[in-house]
């Protein structure tokens, strides 16, 4: 099966600062993949690079089998059909003045596609988020925050993309509305074939979406697997401690917490050798080399003294 | 001397609208003992935000107090003068807001915002800049004297969290109000924002008011939690008893919504049909009704929040099978 979406060595700088030091993953026909990592670790900024947002000065990104890194604004307008995003901020990313209306069909006039019947398109489209068909009328401030992010998926859904690129798709929201997103994602996932990367801090979100998952540490992957393997198999020390910080609803919990050392460093000052080192539990003298990307058995781990 | 610090006491809040009075508040009772950490969870829209600047007394001018009391150290706040609330509030009273982004003034440095907010105190600037750095060093920011002459924007998030915690607490507070502040952060930050409260709360034994939706973080962190669900209190008890035995069914749904909870891979999450009701118009009856999947005749009417054992409240007229009449 070849990938939807192919990523090789992707690199981004803005003037000195290399906020990606080279990210490869890739995505199949109907897999979720998860980017999870801290802030700061360029998350946003691997999926803006795919969708052309954010400079790319090296690597390639494949779209379908074609390269779309460096593609000109005219060239990437096509395929803008195929790839959708969802930003992340859900009420800062719909226009203040423009109905829902507007706002999810949009898509089509940029696109051109004047033969669509804006008034059925709309109510099929919120339709398929599970809102109501008078919410075509409404404005973004008479939404709810879950609200908003059901009109943000609905805009993504328009133009019927191959994949979608998420930031953040369920923060602030509150639980129940966070499972409906989730649940609403997974349903859309299996009917109509979607391939999705999403970028989130929230472990408990990853274990149910995503299919695999890639942690992201200063711009560089250092772990990618299978979501089960990740979470039942942890090999990286960093995703150790991202695992074992992750608050359990329980007040009788027994917490094995692994504390993480001091503060990500700056990215003008990499560390030499491992970049973790400086943070991590494990490290011992070995880790002032440079750790290389080892893959077993569909296990990515960039680490000298893996668990 | 009662060891009870802040009394919420059947307190209403409405804010006048076009629309009619939104009533944000109705009958809201608690307390908070000296030195306790009280966790309030809720999803949004249910009250934690009109809650707080009801306590904190800055409230938005469509305010109206329609009934109750908020009592610290047992004198009602609601009935202040202005220069008195002044007095309390980041001295007796102090907060820690949501979006660390935003809390400090980006064109002083840090040193300054920290020598200004003791401008209560008669010490030398140089006396202030020693107690602001020694404050810096209790919430784990290194080389603090260095660090003083900084501007925010030279610090992450979770470090600005952490010196917004350290302002709040400059004053040892016997209260500390603190909204959602891991919300922004991401899961290593978060621990790390938790264990500095709880390490400052028993070295300073000031108590705290922790808002979240975020249930792991109230878990971890409280020692009772209130529940709340579109302005009234639907829950109130011991953090165990609270997750180990809930007696209001939103309480329990909000629990079981937690992905936290979930261990293996769900294809269908848990999720609470419907929408919270419009505050603006409210249904008759318990205020959970029509999202209730146990509701009854008996909802129509509604319940009280009443103690069940000590320690232990909830508004649900299922814990009363033996009323049952119809």
């Amino acid at each position: 099966m070849s990938a939807i979406l192919d990523v090789k060595d992707l690199q981004t700088s803005y003037g000195s600062v290399n906020v990606l030091a080279g990210v490869s993953f890739s995505v199949q026909p109907g897999e979720t993949y998860a980017m999870v990592g801290e802030s700061g670790s360029g998350k946003t900024t691997v999926i803006r690079a795919i969708a052309g947002l954010a400079p790319a000065q090296a690597g390639s990104v494949k779209f379908d089998g074609q390269e779309i890194r460096g593609l000109s604004e005219r060239a990437m307008r096509p395929l803008r059909k195929d790839i959708a995003m969802m930003f992340q901020d859900p009420i800062g990313s719909l226009s203040p003045r423009v109905t829902v209306r507007n706002l999810i069909t949009e898509p089509y006039r940029i696109q051109g596609m004047k033969e669509k019947d804006i008034d059925a398109e709309a109510k099929r489209l919120l339709a398929l988020v599970n809102l109501p068909s008078h919410f075509a009328d409404r404005y973004p401030y008479q939404l709810s925050g879950g609200q908003a992010r059901r009109v943000g998926v609905a805009r993504a859904l328009a133009l019927e993309p191959k994949l979608i690129l998420a930031d953040e798709p369920t923060a602030g929201l509150d639980v129940s509305v966070q499972g409906e997103l989730l649940n609403l994602l997974n349903d859309l996932r299996d009917r109509l074939g979607l391939s999705m990367v999403i970028i989130t801090h929230n472990l408990n979100v990853v274990r149910h979406i995503a299919d695999r998952m890639g942690i992201l540490y200063l711009g560089r992957l250092v772990e990618e697997g299978s979501t089960e393997a990740i979470f039942d198999e942890p090999r990286h020390p960093y995703t150790h401690c991202l695992l074992s910080a992750n608050p359990e609803p329980d007040p009788d919990a027994q917490l094995e917490r692994i504390a993480l050392k001091g503060e990500p460093p700056s990215l003008l000052k990499r560390p030499s050798g491992c970049e973790f080192r400086e943070r991590c539990p494990v490290a011992s003298d070995i880790c002032l080399q440079t750790p290389t990307w080892e893959v077993n058995n569909d296990h990515g781990l960039r680490c000298l003294t893996p668990r | 001397m009662s060891d009870t610090l802040l009394e919420i006491d059947n307190l209403s809040v409405d804010y006048e609208t076009e629309r009619g009075d939104l009533k944000a508040l109705r009958d809201i009772s608690f307390d908070v003992k000296k030195g306790e950490i009280v966790g309030i969870v809720g999803e949004s829209g249910c009250g934690k935000s009109t809650l707080i600047s009801s306590i904190l007394r800055l409230t938005a001018p469509n305010t109206r107090f329609r009934q109750g009391e908020v009592r610290f150290n047992g004198d009602d706040i609601l009935t202040k003068t202005e220069r008195q609330m002044r007095d309390l509030r980041g001295a007796e009273i102090s907060i820690v807001f949501q979006d660390p982004m935003q809390t400090h003034n980006p064109v002083l440095s840090i040193g300054r915002q920290l020598v200004d907010i003791q401008h209560r105190s008669n010490a030398t600037k140089a006396q202030k800049l020693d107690v602001a750095a020694k404050m810096l060093a209790a919430v784990g920011i290194p080389d603090p004297q260095a660090r003083l002459k900084q501007y925010p924007h030279e610090f992450s998030g979770g470090m600005r969290q952490r010196i917004a915690i350290a302002m709040a607490l400059m004053s040892e507070p016997d209260l500390l109000i603190a909204d959602e502040p891991t919300t922004a952060l991401d899961a290593t930050l978060e621990v790390q924002i938790i264990e500095r409260l709880k390490e400052l709360q028993s070295e300073m034994n000031c108590a705290i008011l922790f808002i979240s939706h975020h249930l792991g973080v109230i878990a971890e962190l409280c020692d009772r939690v209130v529940v709340m669900y579109a302005g009234a209190v639907v829950e109130s008890g011991d953090v165990r008893e609270i997750f180990h035995d809930p007696k209001h069914p939103y309480t329990r749904r909000l629990i079981e919504c937690d992905p936290g909870h979930i261990k293996t891979r769900a294809r269908i999450l848990p999720t609470i049909p419907g929408e919270v009701p419009d505050l603006a118009n409210l249904p008759d009856g318990c205020i959970f009704r029509d999202r209730c999947e146990q509701a009854t005749e008996r909802c129509h009417q509604v319940p009280a929040l009443e103690k069940l054992k000590e320690g232990h409240f909830a508004a649900c007229w299922l814990n009363h099978p033996e009323e049952i009449t119809t």
